[in-house]
């Protein structure tokens, strides 16, 4: 039992002090294999599986008490024992830590490549790299087989102002028989991007992980490094920072809430909440000089401060909003015809949505309750209350009504930092030599929580970092919500899930 | 929902008068677009956006040049679902390489006469990716670029001028 550290008897091996605020244990075959017992036995959660190239590494959340637990495992011999075999949310990490190191899963049900499509000129571009003739991988889908069955592909260029990426769809008539996406498509590099970047760069980076997130990624990577030094931001920036994650909460779930019903061809919808968005967008660049607030989290505290100005800006636009509210959501409520294609449209069980872990509003609205804010009570979130929005009906239609819910607790929090921030400086000093520390941070973005590890180097800079978009485990629930649904639907299902791509492929 | 469409009747346009298009925008675009091409097309561009591999900044924005404020289908421009429709494509990101082949092919899928716009930091030299070993970098390396739009990301009234820009030339 790994969650009961205070038994005094217990025969887990003593912590190493090397990764904050949780410690890293490293562990042999056997003690990984048991952390995969943990998950694969839904004692836990798995939150992120990444690599360094030398080690393998997996953070796990209990799920009787949320207690992070990272454990890493060496891999001389350049393999693994596969986590994805026994515990499938893996699978896709897996693959990707074989693109990108060359470490193998040993026993792996899924050795094909995931973000490498074989044009990069390279193979394991942050292990052992290769050279290769670049070509286009050819991508053996999954089969789905039955007289009347025909594929629609589509993507990598969508018919939308969307990310790219590819959907295969085996359908029976209209019927989607199975859904299968291929992305990568975005893949930038982040990784090899990150290692040995100075932290400046490094914040830039991890700001442009998924733009839509650029304050919580930001939030994150900054709560990392400030781990790795054992500093803490002072009171005001702290603050900031999530006055400054709600506003991004905000605007995106008013974007994402219109373009849903934009998809069931309900346009004055995405029209009245379009508005509010660009309010929301506008009062953000009036407070923080940038419409997506891109930078302004930085490690150590925030980079400008909120005048009084700012603050009534952002009081009399709350106050339109709390109007707006309650009328969007009767308009909502009210149109049956809407309703019409969102119940009981793209069901999500809560059965997978558990067993992935599967965070955020998606999460929620399958009746899995986590969100960092609350579960790991990161500040200033432990001195707010809030109310979470929660459902088990697990449609698009659930995903909308929880979605509201947590527009009402945004504005809510956004109410409580108004009226109690703290005044002082906003930057904390970070110029003392970490001296090789590693740091980690969980934080919620609008879409779920954000996972972020990295390790310093004497000097300061980033020697390696590990960023997750809780993408990784909602795009392959996206496609069992799909299945038994017209292919009409889909847009509709997509837009209600609303996965990164380029926060996944980073 | 009678309420709101009332409410819309009453309260009046929040469209926003356009912003006047820059100089230097004009005069990149001026050695462009061509006379001939101008009255083929008319005062009306049909645009197809495509993410080269952006962060989902730059999209963000393009979507909003469609809400009240800045309403872009007044000035005669539209985005269509098909390069096969558009006259002008709105590239963004920094060109993965693994995107690199589908940008060539939406590109080779448009009919002439049409013109490139690369959209943001990232597609005018690749940003904070560029050298990245998955990135290509500047939209010009892959395919020709009539008009760049700087900005991390480009907000929508940088966005509407040079869209303008392009019209006025282009009508």
């Amino acid at each position: 039992m790994l969650f009961t550290p205070e038994d005094p008897n217990s025969t887990a091996p003593a912590p190493a002090a090397s990764c904050r605020p949780w410690a890293r244990e490293t562990v042999d075959d056997a003690g990984w294999r048991a952390a995969i017992e943990e998950i694969a036995g839904r004692k836990a959660d798995l939150l992120s599986l990444w690599s360094d190239g030398a080690h393998v590494f997996m953070a796990i959340v209990g799920r009787a008490t949320p207690k992070i637990r990272l454990v890493s495992l060496d891999c001389p011999q350049g393999r693994f024992p596969s986590v994805g075999v026994r515990h499938p949310p893996a699978l896709r990490q897996e693959r990707t830590i074989a693109d990108l190191y060359g470490l193998t899963p040993e026993g792996s049900p899924d050795t094909r490549r995931w973000l490498d499509h074989g044009r990069w000129g390279l193979r394991h571009p942050d292990g052992e790299a290769a050279q290769i003739e670049t070509a286009s991988d050819a991508y053996q889908f999954s089969p789905a087989e039955g007289a009347p069955l025909h594929q629609i592909p589509v993507g990598p260029v969508h018919a939308g102002i969307i990310e790219p990426g590819h959907f295969r769809f085996s359908c029976n008539g209209e019927v989607v028989v199975r859904l299968e996406e291929r992305l990568g498509f975005v893949h930038k590099g982040v990784d090899s991007l990150m290692a040995g970047a100075p932290l400046d760069k490094a914040a830039k980076l991890a700001a442009r992980v998924s733009g839509d997130s650029t304050v919580a990624y930001s939030f994150a990577f900054a709560r990392a490094v400030e781990a790795a030094y054992g500093v803490e931001p002072p009171p005001r920036a702290v603050w900031l920072r999530a006055l400054m994650a709600e506003i991004e909460r905000l605007a995106n779930h008013f974007g994402d809430i219109g373009a849903i019903c934009n998809d069931a061809a309900f346009a004055l919808m995405l029209a009245q909440c379009g508005l509010v968005r660009e309010k929301l967008l506008r009062a953000a660049s009036a407070c923080f000089g940038h419409r997506l607030m891109m930078d302004r989290i930085t490690p150590g505290g925030v980079a400008v401060d909120l005048s009084e100005e700012g603050v009534t800006t952002l009081r009399s636009l709350l106050e339109k909003i709390g109007v707006m509210v309650p009328r969007v959501v009767a308009l909502y409520g009210d149109t049956t015809s809407l309703q019409d294609r969102t119940v009981a449209t793209g069901v999500l069980s809560a059965e997978l949505a558990s067993q992935y872990a599967c965070g955020g509003f998606i999460g929620r609205a399958s009746g899995r309750r986590f969100d960092a804010r609350a579960a790991i009570g990161y500040a200033p979130y432990d001195a707010l209350s809030f109310e979470l929005g929660e459902s088990t009906g697990g449609d698009v239609d659930a995903r909308v009504w929880v979605r509201f819910d947590e527009v009402r607790a945004s504005v809510e929090i956004i109410e409580q930092i108004l009226d109690r921030l703290p005044h002082g400086p906003i930057q904390a000093d970070l110029s003392a030599a970490p001296g090789g520390a590693e740091g980690a941070a969980l934080v919620e973005g609008f879409r779920g929580d954000i996972f972020v590890w990295l390790r310093l180097a004497a000097d300061g800079r980033i020697e390696r970092a590990h960023l997750r978009d809780p993408s990784w485990f909602q795009w392959p629930l996206l496609e069992a919500a799909i299945k038994g649904n017209i292919v009409a639907d889909f847009p509709l299902c997509n837009k209600s899930f609303n996965c990164s791509y380029s926060g996944h492929d980073l | 929902m009678q309420k709101f469409l009332f409410q819309g009747l009453l309260r009046g346009a929040l469209t926003e008068p356009p912003p006047r298009p820059e100089d230097a925008m004009l005069a990149e675009l001026g050695q462009a677009l061509e006379r001939a091409a101008r009255e083929k097309l008319g005062r009306s561009l049909a645009i197809r956006e495509v993410d080269a591999g952006s962060c989902n900044g730059c999209e963000l924005e393009i979507h909003a040049l469609s809400n009240a404020f800045y309403d872009l289908e007044r000035f005669g421009l539209r985005f269509v679902a098909s390069p096969r429709h558009a006259d002008v494509l709105l590239v963004t990101g920094p060109v993965t390489k693994n995107m690199k082949e589908a940008l060539e092919r939406t590109y080779n899928a448009t009919p002439d006469p049409k013109w490139v716009v690369a959209v943001g930091d990232c597609a005018f030299d690749g940003g904070v990716f560029a050298g990245s070993y998955a990135c290509v970098g500047a939209v010009s390396q892959v395919v020709p670029v009539d008009l760049h739009i700087r900005g991390c990301p480009p907000d929508p009234v940088a966005l509407l001028k040079g869209l303008i820009a392009l019209v006025d030339k282009a009508g």
